[in-house]
């Protein structure tokens, strides 16, 4: 017996399955393509900002950070150690192995910086958690920068085009399913329980130290993803687009889905992927509408798209949880 | 001991202008509770507005003169001042019973939004900023000093007493204290807590306005994104001698100033921008209330 959310994943992964066949017969357009994969990975990173920033109430502003980490390690698997393992192994589906280690070896990097960047900041909390993920996030592109085999301030050129549309979305369904279940779990209320006050979680024995830190594990692991998707599709990265505005992008999609409401941060990820794409011919503009969203947004409802959704007629009667 | 003395003055001159900037967080942070991103900004435009002022009216802006150099600066912190009170005024009072954390999100849109409507008023590149001061080179010894580096020293100097005065000696200072402990109660004693607040940012922005000035006269190139690094050192600064603490945000900006311009000068140059993290997560994990900061005890 499979729960419903089980299903909806395996429902999910067989709509990805058939996106290829889509896709050929179709003759996608190779932009809507582009835009397609760039919207899988922003749900990739949202939803697993939003279970930091969301679920157990962290502030963290250095989630492109642990998506950079990601990122290179990928491209660094990819490129170094890619070559000599094609030659070994010179079948078919060895490239889809190797793209699938090297994703999995930048989440579990991403993940383990994520584990020594956590202990000691999360003993902090809101503005000087954010104020400390920034300048983690900071110190990871200064040492970037630093190492000589990754490029330096040039950055990883010529990374093979691994992620298609079907990884971009399995991805982006297992990230959902993975967050969605944790939260709804018994294990996972504690997540809640912290976010909503730490003090009284903390009576009720529940280690909130030990849930903060697993939130941003967690997290920090699937922005290694993220970044694993992202290098694979631009085929090239340099440090300076995981930088601070990149952060800010993250927890913009976040804070306009609703904190702790997956769905929403799944219409905000797409929303503002897709939106920014309309906006091109506004080029000089784009920033500026952007910015003024945030602070319009913030100012008429605080509490993101989902508060927003429960305003329209017809919904006020269906009361619901913070947690959908 | 030379080289070593010189360095002293260099990171002296440095960490000067990161205390001016850091008054602005800390007196925010000390009335609102919240990281003003948007201050930085203000020190972008502090520059800008001196570069523009100097080019549009040069006959009333004089430029290598010190009179000319002193109405630059004046000019610059009220413009300043009263861009800190329109930030204030329209983006966050009227968040203020808000979560908190949708006002700091609400800041990092402002200043997003200044940097992108800067960046379309002046262009991207970097722009020279002229002398605003005639220099000259004092020798000391075998120590030879720019009086660019005194003046900002001494301006800096001589701002950050006079806002010691303000919040001391002054009625309006006494109310910026009051509110900081407890805005409930500053109302409750009659004192009006919008215009305190307005008053705070005023300040603040004017700090860094001047901050933008003699950054400028030190480093002379002016672009739209040039705030966001001393920003975020400057509110490192903050931290690190206890955010919300006016003393202490002069001694951290001093701290760092010294520390960073010992760093570049050193084999490790390139990890400047790291160090300050560095540091502030060092400050923040062994003394997480600053240098000068109160411990406080949380109760339920």
């Amino acid at each position: 017996m499979i729960s419903r959310s089980q299903f909806t994943l395996l429902l999910a992964l067989l709509a990805c399955g058939a996106l290829p066949f889509l896709q050929n017969p179709l003759h996608f357009n190779a932009y809507y393509v582009d835009v397609a994969i760039k919207v899988a990975i922003n749900i990739t990173l949202a939803v697993s900002l939003n279970l930091i920033n969301g679920y157990t109430g962290q502030f963290s502003l250095g989630h492109a950070g642990f998506m950079g980490i990601g990122a290179y390690s990928a491209a660094a698997v990819t490129l170094f150690a890619g070559p000599a393992f094609l030659k070994i192994f010179p079948y078919s589906g060895s490239p889809l192995i190797l793209f699938l280690m090297a994703a999995i070896i930048a989440g579990i990097s991403a993940a383990l910086v994520g584990l020594i960047v956590g202990i000691p900041s999360l003993r902090l909390r809101g503005d000087y958690l954010a104020i400390v993920t920034l300048g983690f996030g900071e110190i990871i592109g200064v040492i970037i920068r630093n190492i000589g085999p990754l490029g330096g301030a040039l950055g990883l050129n010529g990374i093979p085009n691994y992620t298609t549309l079907f990884w971009a979305f399995s991805f982006a369904a297992i990230t959902i399913y993975c967050v969605f279940s944790l939260v709804h779990s018994t294990y996972g209320r504690g997540f809640l329980a912290v976010h909503d006050d730490e003090v009284a979680a903390e009576a009720m024995g529940i280690n909130s130290t030990r849930y903060k830190i697993t939130a941003f594990v967690i997290g920090a692991f699937f922005a290694g993803i993220g970044g694993a998707l992202y290098a694979h599709h631009t085929q090239a990265i340099d440090p300076s687009g995981f930088d601070f505005v990149k952060s800010v992008e993250i927890v913009v999609m976040v804070i306009l889905g609703g904190m702790g409401n997956t769905r929403g941060v799944i219409v905000a990820a797409i929303l503002l992927t897709v939106l920014p794409e309309f906006l091109r011919p506004l080029a000089t503009y784009r920033m500026i509408i952007y910015a003024l969203l945030i602070i319009f947004l913030m100012l008429l409802c605080p509490n993101g798209l989902a508060q927003m959704v429960k305003m329209l007629p017809g919904k006020a009667s269906r009361r619901r949880r913070k947690l959908s | 001991m030379n080289e070593f003395l010189q360095q002293v003055i260099n990171g002296v001159s440095l960490g000067a202008i990161y205390a001016l900037i850091a008054l602005g967080y800390t007196m925010v942070y000390g009335v609102l509770k919240f990281i003003n991103f948007a201050h930085s900004d203000v020190f972008m435009i502090g520059a800008f507005s001196a570069f523009y002022a100097v080019q549009k009216y040069p006959s009333v802006f004089v430029i290598n003169s010190w009179p000319g150099g002193a109405l630059v600066i004046f000019t610059v912190m009220a413009l300043c001042a009263l861009l800190g009170m329109v930030i204030e005024l329209l983006a966050y009072r009227p968040l203020r019973n808000k979560p908190r954390l949708s006002v700091l999100i609400t800041a990092i849109g402002v200043s997003l939004l200044i940097e992108n409507l800067a960046q379309l008023q002046f262009g991207a590149a970097p722009q020279h900023f002229p002398d605003l001061l005639p220099v000259t080179i004092i020798h000391l010894g075998n120590l030879s000093i720019s009086s660019t580096k005194i003046v900002v020293i001494g301006v800096a100097a001589f701002l950050l007493v006079a806002l010691e005065f303000i919040v001391r000696k002054t009625k309006i200072g006494v109310a910026m204290r009051a509110v900081s402990f407890n805005h409930q109660t500053a109302a409750l004693m009659g004192v009006n807590v919008d215009l305190v607040i307005s008053f705070t940012f005023g300040l603040g922005s004017a700090l860094a306005g001047a901050g933008g000035v003699l950054y400028s006269l030190s480093y002379p190139a002016v672009e739209p994104f040039m705030g966001i690094m001393p920003g975020l050192k400057a509110f490192v600064a903050a931290v690190l001698g206890g955010i919300g603490n006016i003393p202490g945000a002069a001694l951290g900006g001093l701290l760092l100033g010294i520390i960073e311009t010992f760093v570049k000068g050193s084999h490790y140059s390139t990890f400047t921008d790291a160090i300050a993290f560095a540091i502030l997560i060092l400050i923040l994990l062994f003394r997480p209330a600053g240098l000068l900061g109160k411990v406080q005890i949380e109760k339920v």
